[in-house]
């Protein structure tokens, strides 16, 4: 595939694998978090942490638009299809987050609710289109990604007067939770989670540019570097990421410039504002209320809102006990560190959503990493005893 | 979730505001809403049925480039 291939070239990693052993200063821990669930599953299918030297480490963080969902979003999906009879269309990735009492959309849909499961908010349009009679809601979810197809859809829908069309809106913000991240006392003191500079998102940043992390980086003194999400994207963003420690400076570079501008897509930035606008605050998982960063649908286009058509109330509802999922997002924890990891809990049967979705760090840690024994794969065994074995 | 492929524009539906792009032998018709300027022959960055970006081909082989540059070993090349 083009543009694909070329960046997963193995002789090019080993290279750039060597220049950053001999530019990362043995004096110094680096620990680097990479935003991103993409970024995260690279890492470790690629096996680039092997690829680095000891003192290089990769801290995972929330980027998992379906593990920071809170419990409370899901009971109401799966509120919308039982209690209401919707067709409720949704991502797959959704399909088998645990809700509150072991419940989930599959198993709804199992019980004989109808929840379908879409490529994109587009087939649930034609859904709509094709069952007047019903009411059609998609659930949607997910980062700077997936909003501008949301707005899309909203806006045709309305241009073409869809009565029975709607939209359950759970689009985050990223700069918003990686501020919060970086001004959370754990973090910004250095106290119990370290972060000396970030991997940053990579086909969010093609939407919203390189430009909204300018302030995060010049606020908490943390280099930024926005990273494609193939293997040699992520080492040569780790590799900008070092250097800029290095040489004491804190800025947002960006590795990933065949998609991604200073200034983003600026078409989609508009629409997205046209169709929704910013919530005051919105529960994630794992980082708890946080303040500006979560979008719902403007009053303009209120009659496409599921929230207000069906009266959606959201509650707190806790996570699941023993479940690490709220420190593994906040980089605090491994999920190895999870006494559930690997136990009662797995991908067939999931209890946290980082577990769950492609892009969960446990989730990750289960299929590349969970043969490596109970320390890795942190830095501290894994770098010679395994690849010497492998060799 | 944020998970994007880049595939090739194949035809394009200016009044439906699609496009139909090629991923190797697949081909897929997707929504072209988000993105201006798009002929035949470009590469756009697709993700849930919408095209997100255009890819700029003379940034992909700056990048390649840079990531060569970066694997070569200062002291080596000065010994050879």
């Amino acid at each position: 595939m083009k543009y694909v291939d070329e960046y997963r070239d193995g002789d090019l990693a080993r290279k750039l694998s060597a220049t950053i052993a001999r530019e990362a200063d043995p004096g110094r821990q680096y620990h680097i978090m990479e935003f991103c669930g993409g970024h995260t599953h690279a890492i470790f299918r690629y096996g680039v942490h092997d690829l680095m030297p000891e003192n290089v480490h990769y801290v995972h963080g929330p980027g998992c638009p379906v593990c920071v969902l809170p419990i409370g979003r899901i009971d109401n999906a799966v509120e919308l299809a039982e209690k209401h009879g919707v067709i409720l269309c949704t991502y797959g990735d959704m399909m088998r987050v645990p809700a509150s009492e072991r419940r989930s959309l599959i198993k709804a849909k199992a019980d004989g609710a109808d929840v379908r499961m879409v490529y994109s908010i587009r087939d649930a349009l034609k859904i709509a289109r094709e069952a007047p009679e019903r009411e059609v809601v998609f659930f949607a979810i997910g980062f700077e990604t997936t909003t501008p197809p949301t707005a899309v859809a909203i806006r045709e829908a309305s241009a073409a007067g869809l009565k029975n069309f709607s939209v359950f809106c759970n689009h985050v913000l990223t700069p918003a939770a990686v501020a919060h991240i970086l001004s959370s006392p754990e973090v910004k003191d250095h106290r119990t989670v370290a972060i000396d500079g970030f991997l940053g998102p990579s086909h969010v940043s093609s939407v919203i540019g390189s430009k909204p992390y300018e302030a995060a980086a010049r606020d908490y003194q943390r280099p930024v570097v926005i990273a494609g999400f193939e293997p040699l994207d992520v080492m040569q963003a780790t590799l900008m990421v070092i250097r800029q420690l290095n040489d004491g400076r804190h800025e947002v570079e960006n590795e990933y410039t065949r998609v991604v501008t200073r200034e983003g897509n600026v078409k989609a930035q508009q629409l997205v504002s046209d169709v929704l606008e910013l919530r005051e605050t919105f529960e994630w998982r794992g980082l708890g209320e946080v303040p500006n960063s979560a979008l719902r649908i403007r009053k303009l286009y209120a009659g496409f809102d599921a929230e207000q058509r069906f009266g959606i109330t959201t509650s707190k509802v806790r996570d699941a006990k023993s479940c690490e999922c709220p420190s593994i997002l906040r980089g605090a924890k491994r999920p190895t560190d999870c006494k559930l990891f690997g136990t009662v809990c797995t991908p067939e049967s999931p209890i946290g959503s980082c577990m769950v979705s492609s892009e969960g760090a446990c989730a990750a840690y289960w299929s590349y990493g969970r043969f490596r024994g109970p320390d890795a794969p942190s830095k501290s065994t894994q770098h010679s005893a395994p690849k010497e074995a492998a060799e | 979730m944020c998970l994007a492929l880049p595939a090739e524009v194949h035809s394009i539906d200016p009044a439906r505001e699609t496009a139909v792009v090629a991923l190797g032998p697949v081909k897929k018709e997707i929504s072209i809403a988000l993105v201006d300027d798009l002929t035949p022959g470009d590469f756009v960055l697709v993700h849930v049925g919408f095209a997100l970006h255009k890819l700029s081909p003379d940034e992909a082989a700056r990048t390649l480039d840079l990531i060569r540059r970066a694997g070569e070993d200062p002291i080596e090349e000065f010994a050879a």
